[in-house]
C-alpha cells in the first residue's frame, strides 16, 4: 500500500526545513514508501489504507534521488550513514544517489524498536534497524522491479537492479529510479519480502563506502541547532541559578534592556529537574549574551545543594563500610574470604563527568495557538515531546520536532527530563505572553552547559578480592556507591528491579570471570541533589575501570601473565576471546615491548570488557619519563560486534571511543565546591587534544551475526588498559580517575 | 553604524557593534554559519577563521579589528589550492564525526599548510592543538592533514 502519509501533518512539518518533503508528498513522479511496523507488513494491501499506520523510510524523486528518512539522530556515531547503507543496498541504489535527511518526532512510525520510544541510544541504532531498514529498502526494489516488468511486458523475474538501474538484459531495456519512481507508487507493496543472503550484499560490510554526511560538515553546510535562523527569531541566553535547587528571589533588568538589540528580559521558574533563570531576549546572540551578562538577579538559595565534592566522597566511603543491596551474588563469598591466603582491597573513585560536546546545549521553539514546533538534534523525541506537552497542557501530537544534525551529545540531548528542551520552551512561553510571540532559539553558552547539571554521578568503590595459597582467584566482592541515573525518571519503573538500577552495576553484575565466589552490592543515596544522566557507555565508564583493573591485580598477585589469567576466567565466552586473542596477537603481545631510552620507562596493559552486546579489547602502550611525565604511544583495539554495515565507521566509532575515553581518563573531573560546580569552560574542564592522541589500530573480528553495538563499546576499556599499563611501567596502581600526572619519578 | 568586511572575497557591509566578535557578526549577521561557536574564550577553535590568511579565533575577534582586512571562513576556504585539497583529503578520509569543530580544525588545517607545506607530526600537533575536537577524530585529521600535503605537492 502506498500512503500520502498524514498530509496534513506532514507539510506542516515540512512547511520550513524539509523542501523535498513538501514536493514528495504533493506528488508528481515521486514514490513515498510507507507501512506499518515489520510484522503488519504482510496485511498491507492496496487499498487498505485504514487498517494501519504508515510509516516512511524513504523516497524516490523523478531524478532517481533516494532520500532516506533516518529515525536516528546523527550525533557523529555515522546512524546516518549506517541507516542509509541498510536501505539502499536491498534497494540496489547507486550510494551517489542516496541522500538522507532526519525523520520528525513521530514514535508510532520511528520507534526505536529497542526501546519502544523514539529516541537514539544504548548503541542500538543498527542492532534495531537491521531488519527493518532493510525490508524498507527491498520492498521499494520490488515495486520498481514491477513496474518495470509492467511497462516492459516481461517477467519480473528477469529484471535485475543494479547501482540504480533497473535493467532487463534479453530485451536490453534499463530505466533508472527516477523513470520508474511514478509507476512504482501504483504497485502493491509486496506481501513477502525477501532480503539479500550476506553474499549479496552490494554496500554493506564494504570499507570503501564513504559517510553520507562528510560533504556538508567539510563544507559547513550541516545544519545544527546553532544554525537555525527563521523569520523574526530572537535569541535567549539565559542566568541559570548558581546552585542546583536555587530559585530567582528578582532581578532587575534595566542594565540588560540598555543593552542594543535586548528586547526582553523573561524569568522562568524551575523544577526538581530544571534550572530556574532569567533569560534576556535579543535580536543576535552577541547582543543577548551582553545583555544577560548586564543582568542583576537575586537568587534564593535557602532550598539549594550546598555539599561539596569531597563531603560526598566522604559519605560514600562511609556508605562502602556497610553492606550493600545485592546486584549479583554467587558462592559463598563471606566463606571464601575467611580461608583466603591473600586479600587485595582497593578503593576506587570516579569523579563527575560533564559530556561537554562541542556544540553547547541549544533549542529553537516556536509557538502557536495549542501547538509547539521544536528544531533540535533531538536523542529522545518521545521523551522531549510529551514533556513539552505535559508543560504546555497539549497533546503530544500538537509537538512538532524537526531533525536536525547535533554536534556531539555522548548522551547528553537524551534526556529523561527534558531539561534543557522545556527550558527553551518556558522561555518562548514567557516571551509570548510577554508579547514576542516570535521563534526563539535558546543558547547555553559553554558555562552554562559546563556547569547545567546532568553529569555521568560521581562513584567509589569498595573492592575485595580473595585468593588462595596458589594464587587462584577464589572470592570477588564490589561494593558501588553512587546516585541512580534511572531513579525519579519514567524509566524507573522498567528499569529498578529489587531497589537495584541496573545502570549503575552492568559490568560487574554480569562479570564473565569465571570465579567461584562473586558479591556486587549497590548503595543508592537519593539525598544527592546534582542532576545525573548517562554518560557514553554509561555504567561501563566506571565498572569496566574496576574490573579490569581488579583482575590485573588478581594477576599480578598470581605472578599469572594479564591475558593468560583472563583466558582462563573466560572460558565459555567466545567473543570475548576472539576479542582478546586478536588485540594481543596484533599488539604483538607476546614480544617485550621495546624499551624506552634515557630513562623512560614503558608498559604494556591489557583490557576487556562487554558492553552494548559488543565486545572489546585493548592493548594500551605507554612511556613514561624520568620527571613522571606520561605519554600513550598506541592503542591496539579489537571489536566483536557482529556483521559490521560500515567498517570504517566502525574503525571511526573504536578511533573516537578511545580518544574521548582518554580525555575523560586523563582529564575528566567536575567538582563541586558547596554545591557550586567550580569549572565552567575547557582552561578547567580540558579536552584531549590532537597532542595526547595515540596511535590507534582498530582490528573487526569477523562476522555474519546481526550486528551489535559500536557507538559506546569503544570506551569502556581504555581507562583500565591504561591503568595497568602505568602499572607496568611504573609499578603505581591508578584507582582515582583522572588520573593524576606527574606520575611518581623514577626512583 | 554599519562595518565594512571583505567576506570571501565579497564586500559585505555589516549592521555591528564594533566590539561584537567576527564569529556572531559571520553567523548572526552575514548568516554564514559554517564557523562554529564553541567556547567564546579562544580554548576549542570551533570559531576558527583566517584574516590575512592566518588563523585566528573569531569568537574573541572585534569586528571592528578586522574591517578592511581579508577574512575568509568554511565557506570560503576552497577558493584556494590548500582549502580545496584538506577538504578533499577530510572527505577521502572521512574525518568527521559529529562534524561541529571541524570547520574549525579545517580552517587550522589549511592556514598550516600554507606556511609549511610538508608538515611532520610535531608541526601537526603544534598547529592543530589549539582546536579541539570531543569526538576525538585526531587520527585522522593528522592523516589528512597529510594526504593533503601530498596532494598539493
Amino acid at each position: 500500500m502506498i500512503f500520502n502519509l498524514d498530509n496534513e501533518a506532514r507539510r506542516e512539518q515540512a512547511s520550513v526545513v524539509n523542501v523535498s518533503r513538501r514536493r514528495f508528498v504533493q506528488g508528481a513522479g515521486v514514490l513515498v514508501l510507507g507501512w506499518q511496523l515489520p510484522g503488519a507488513l504482510a496485511a498491507a494491501q492496496a487499498g487498505k489504507a485504514d487498517t494501519f499506520t504508515p510509516n516512511a523510510f524513504l523516497s524516490i524523486d523523478a531524478q532517481g534521488r533516494v532520500t532516506v528518512y533516518a529515525k536516528h539522530v546523527e550525533m557523529g556515531q555515522g546512524a546516518y550513514t549506517g541507516l542509509a547503507t541498510l536501505v539502499a543496498d536491498e534497494l540496489d541504489a547507486d550510494w551517489a544517489q542516496v541522500r538522507v535527511e532526519g525523520a520528525p518526532a513521530d514514535t508510532a512510525r520511528y520507534k526505536n524498536l529497542a526501546m519502544g520510544i523514539q529516541g537514539t541510544g544504548g548503541s542500538t541504532a543498527m542492532a534495531n534497524s537491521f531488519k527493518q531498514m532493510r525490508e524498507a529498502g527491498a520492498a521499494a526494489r520490488a515495486m520498481l522491479v514491477g513496474a518495470a516488468a509492467r511497462a516492459w511486458k516481461v517477467d519480473p523475474a528477469t529484471i535485475a537492479v543494479r547501482a540504480g538501474v533497473v535493467r532487463h538484459a534479453a530485451s536490453g531495456r534499463q530505466a533508472g529510479f527516477g523513470e520508474l519512481a511514478e509507476a512504482a507508487a501504483t504497485q502493491p507493496v509486496p506481501a513477502k519480502i525477501r532480503l539479500k543472503s550476506p553474499k549479496e550484499f552490494a554496500l554493506i560490510g564494504k570499507p570503501s563506502l564513504r559517510r553520507a554526511d562528510s560533504a556538508d560538515k567539510v563544507h559547513g553546510r550541516a545544519r545544527f541547532t546553532q544554525d537555525v535562523k527563521l523569520p523574526g527569531m530572537l535569541i535567549a541566553i539565559a542566568a541559570h541559578a548558581p546552585r542546583f535547587g536555587a530559585t530567582v528571589a528578582g532581578y532587575d533588568a534595566s542594565a540588560a534592556l540598555a543593552v542594543p538589540g535586548v528586547v526582553a528580559a523573561i524569568p522562568f521558574e524551575g523544577s526538581a529537574h530544571r534550572s530556574a533563570g532569567v533569560a534576556v531576549l535579543a535580536r543576535n546572540t552577541w547582543a543577548a549574551r551582553t545583555g544577560r551578562d548586564a543582568l542583576k538577579v537575586q537568587w534564593d538559595e535557602s532550598r539549594a545543594y550546598t555539599e561539596g565534592s569531597d563531603e560526598l566522597l566522604a559519605r560514600y566511603r562511609q556508605a562502602a563500610a556497610r553492606p550493600g543491596l545485592p546486584a549479583a551474588a554467587r558462592g559463598n563469598v563471606e566463606a571464601a574470604f575467611a580461608k583466603a591466603a591473600r586479600v587485595i582491597e582497593a578503593d576506587y573513585e570516579f569523579p563527575f563527568l560533564a559530556h561537554a560536546s562541542m556544540e553547547p546545549l541549544n533549542c529553537v521553539v516556536q509557538l502557536g495557538d495549542g501547538r509547539c514546533e521544536i528544531w533540535n538534534g533531538e536523542q529522545f523525541q518521545t521523551m522531549d515531546q510529551k514533556a513539552v506537552a505535559d508543560y504546555l497542557g497539549i497533546a503530544s501530537e500538537r509537538v512538532t520536532i524537526n531533525q536536525l544534525y547535533a554536534g556531539g551529545s555522548f548522551g547528553r540531548r537524551a534526556s529523561p527530563h527534558a531539561d534543557y528542551v522545556v527550558e527553551a520552551v518556558a522561555i518562548a512561553q514567557g516571551a509570548r505572553k510577554a508579547g514576542f510571540g516570535v521563534p526563539v532559539k535558546m543558547v547555553w553558552t559553554r558555562e552554562d552547559d559546563m556547569r547545567g547539571g546532568y553529569y555521568r554521578p560521581a562513584y567509589l568503590h569498595r573492592a575485595r578480592l580473595a585468593l588462595d595459597d596458589r594464587g587462584r582467584l577464589q572470592a570477588w566482592q564490589v561494593r558501588v556507591v553512587g546516585q541512580s541515573l534511572i531513579k525519579g525518571s519514567v524509566f524507573e519503573e522498567f528499569m529498578i528491579k529489587n531497589g537495584i538500577d541496573a545502570t549503575s552495576v552492568e559490568g560487574l553484575s554480569d562479570l564473565p570471570y569465571g570465579i567461584p565466589n562473586l558479591s556486587v552490592e549497590l548503595h543508592t543515596p537519593d539525598d544527592v541533589r546534582v542532576p545525573v544522566q548517562w554518560y557514553r557507555s554509561v555504567g561501563h565508564t566506571h565498572t569496566a575501570f574496576t574490573a579490569e583493573t581488579l583482575v590485573d591485580e588478581a594477576a599480578q598477585a598470581a605472578r599469572r601473565d594479564p591475558v593468560a589469567l583472563r583466558r582462563e576466567l573466560l572460558k565459555g565466552h567466545p567473543r570475548h576471546l576472539a576479542a582478546l586473542d586478536t588485540a594481543v596477537r596484533a599488539a604483538q603481545w607476546d614480544r617485550p615491548l621495546a624499551a624506552g631510552k634515557n630513562g623512560v620507562r614503558r608498559g604494556r596493559g591489557v583490557a576487556v570488557h562487554e558492553s552494548f552486546n559488543s565486545v572489546v579489547a585493548q592493548v594500551v602502550e605507554v612511556s613514561v619519563d624520568a620527571e613522571g611525565e606520561l605519554k600513550v604511544d598506541r592503542v591496539v583495539c579489537a571489536v566483536a560486534c557482529g556483521l559490521a554495515i560500515n567498517p570504517d565507521v566502525v574503525k571511526a566509532q573504536m578511533e573516537g571511543g578511545i580518544g574521548f575515553a582518554l580525555s575523560t581518563a586523563l582529564h575528566g573531573a567536575i567538582t563541586l565546591d558547596k554545591g557550586a560546580v567550580v569549572q565552567s569552560n575547557f582552561h578547567d574542564y580540558p579536552l584531549l587534544r590532537i597532542n595526547e592522541m595515540p596511535r590507534v589500530e582498530v582490528h573487526i573480528v569477523p562476522s555474519q551475526d546481526d550486528p551489535t553495538g559500536v557507538g559506546e563499546p569503544g570506551v569502556p576499556p581504555l581507562a583500565p588498559a591504561l591503568a595497568n599499563a602505568i602499572f607496568a611501567a611504573t609499578g603505581e596502581r591508578v584507582r582515582t580517575l583522572p588520573i593524576r600526572t606527574p606520575l611518581r619519578k623514577a626512583v | 553604524m554599519a562595518i565594512q568586511l571583505e567576506i570571501n572575497g565579497k564586500q559585505t557591509a555589516l549592521d555591528a557593534p564594533g566590539e561584537m566578535p567576527l564569529l556572531w557578526a559571520l553567523r548572526d549577521l552575514a548568516n554564514l554559519t559554517g564557523t562554529k561557536y564553541g567556547c567564546g574564550m579562544a580554548l576549542c577553535g570551533a570559531c576558527t577563521v583566517h584574516v590575512d590568511g592566518a588563523p585566528v579565533r573569531a569568537c574573541v575577534t572585534p569586528v571592528s579589528s578586522v574591517e578592511g582586512k581579508p577574512v575568509t571562513t568554511i565557506e570560503g576556504v576552497g577558493n584556494d589550492a590548500a582549502g580545496r585539497a584538506v577538504q578533499a583529503a577530510w572527505q577521502e578520509l572521512d574525518v568527521v564525526q559529529c562534524g561541529y569543530c571541524q570547520s574549525g580544525q579545517i580552517m587550522s588545517a589549511a592556514a598550516l599548510l600554507r606556511t609549511n607545506p610538508r608538515p611532520t607530526d610535531d608541526d601537526i600537533d603544534e598547529a592543530m592543538s589549539g582546536n579541539a575536537c570531543r569526538c576525538a577524530t585526531y587520527v585522522r585529521i593528522r592523516a589528512a592533514i597529510h594526504r593533503a600535503a601530498q596532494a598539493l605537492a
